[in-house]
């Protein structure tokens, strides 16, 4: 993050402003790819109007980075109304899409609007195995087409990976791939429970020792000495510092107009159908509860060895069971680089056996 | 001596906080906060003003300095932030294709 960036941020965290925000337009889409933690039937998506005028609210809140995702945005017809009165209130807008709705003339349109970046999810560079995860044939084809199309238009594209067992073999294809194209990539791997709860897409993340292979690679991480050294105990200063933006200075607004502190996040806030948005962001208990939260208050982090690099998502933790606990799966990528396993996870262990002496 | 007008790109981003204007690129992403004259001459830069004009109305009786001299640094300060993509500049009004953009708010929602 630039200097400029993170000055930006802490005078927004000072004032109490959500200086971002990502808009979920729908949750339907054109591709069931089986990571996917959304249900794709519309629920009652908000209308042009009531999106419009949430974009109102949220610039006179002071959000100033807006992310437009989904589901797939292309699928509103609406999108480019939708699209061109954000601009219109000089946010700076990122898409996040799949992009097979994309062709010359869609992508004329976001540069003439403006849009500062377009985040394209891409698994593979082999189609079989790209395909085999969006369950849509041909999408890798087309996706990547858009992604000339965006490219040819000067605009800044972003390949987003989500790394899998399935293409887990993959990473380095498509970080080749996303080189030809003269995109950035990033590369997560982290697989998210569904938005109802349910865990069963964790089945599909990357194990432990591909975890590890992953946290050696010298391209990735960089020098991976210092990448996987165990960090010192945390001073004051960490245990006095935010676990994480989300409530801070950003949140999340769903397609039905839910509130949450983020998209990982599902703990309802507000809904900007009956409350104005800076009421909800200014008054809501839940909100409150979250900016009162410390990394010395969290079970377990806050005596962790890990705790000042770990990546703890309190989203996750919150689909735990508690938003002041660990994400285990950020204790497992904790270990995995480090060889050192968390305070909670060495609990988890206890716990464990504890149950089997009982079952004995 | 001929006139210049200035006029917002419309492919920025811009948001005031905590009373400064805070611009994003559209050329490079990178982002800018605009000290209070640059600020002023952002927020009157309509393309149909000529930048004299903004400099006399807005800049002179708010700093207490010489029309010329502000006018010359508001020049050079308009060049600049023409060459970061934030300002448009011409000899020439500049009139944009869309015409919501001439109404287009100028990042103070604050």
């Amino acid at each position: 993050m630039s200097g400029l960036m993170q000055e930006l941020s802490a005078t927004a965290l000072a004032l109490g402003v959500p200086l971002s925000a990502q808009l979920d337009l729908t949750y339907r889409c054109n591709e069931r790819c089986v990571h996917c933690y959304l249900d794709h039937d519309d629920h009652g998506e908000m209308t042009t109007a009531e999106i419009k005028h949430l974009l109102d609210e949220m610039a006179e809140a002071g959000v100033f980075m807006l992310t437009l995702s989904g589901g797939e945005i292309f699928l509103r017809k609406d999108f480019f109304e939708i699209l061109e009165h954000a601009r219109w209130l000089t946010f700076c807008i990122k898409l996040k899409t799949n992009a097979v709705m994309i062709r010359e003339r869609e992508a004329a349109r976001i540069r003439e609007l403006g849009v500062e970046s377009i985040q394209v999810s891409i698994y593979s560079h082999r189609p079989e195995v790209h395909d085999a995860i969006t369950l849509v044939r041909s999408s890798l084809s087309r996706s990547l087409d858009a992604i000339r199309f965006l490219k040819a238009q000067g605009l800044k594209v972003i390949i987003a990976n989500v790394l899998m067992a399935q293409n887990m073999q993959d990473y380095e294809g498509v970080r080749a791939l996303a080189d030809e194209l003269g995109v950035e990539s990033t590369l997560d791997p982290t697989v998210t429970p569904m938005m109802d709860g349910n865990r069963s897409t964790l089945n599909l993340g990357v194990d432990n020792t591909a975890l590890q292979r992953l946290f050696r690679n010298e391209s990735l991480v960089g020098d991976v000495e210092e990448f996987c050294a165990v960090p010192p105990r945390p001073g004051e200063d960490e245990l006095q510092s935010l676990p994480c933006s989300a409530g801070h200075t950003a949140c999340y607004v769903s397609p039905y107009g839910d509130f949450y502190p983020c998209v990982q996040f599902p703990l309802t806030c507000g809904n900007v159908r009956r409350q104005r948005f800076a009421d909800i962001w200014r008054n809501s208990e839940q909100l409150k509860e979250i900016r009162s939260i410390r990394v010395k208050d969290l079970s377990g982090c806050s005596q962790c060895t890990h705790v000042t690099n770990c990546t703890r998502c309190p989203g996750l933790a919150y689909m735990e069971g508690n938003m002041r606990g660990p994400s285990i799966q950020d204790c497992e990528k904790s270990f995995a680089r480090t060889g050192v396993p968390s305070v909670n996870l060495q609990s988890k262990k206890h716990s464990v056996k504890n149950l089997i002496q009982i079952r004995m | 001596m001929s006139k210049l007008y200035v006029a917002r790109n419309i492919r920025v981003a811009a948001r005031i906080l905590d009373g400064e204007m805070r611009i994003m690129s559209g050329k490079d992403s990178t982002l800018f906060t605009l000290n209070k004259t640059a600020t002023t001459i952002w927020q009157a830069a309509d393309g149909a003003t000529p930048l004299d004009e903004i400099v006399e109305r807005r800049i002179c009786p708010e700093y207490e300095v010489e029309p010329a001299a502000a006018l010359q640094d508001a020049e050079t300060l308009a060049r600049e932030l023409a060459a970061h993509g934030i300002l448009e500049v011409s000899e020439n009004p500049i009139f944009s294709l869309n015409p919501r953009a001439a109404n287009r708010p100028a990042g103070e929602f604050r």
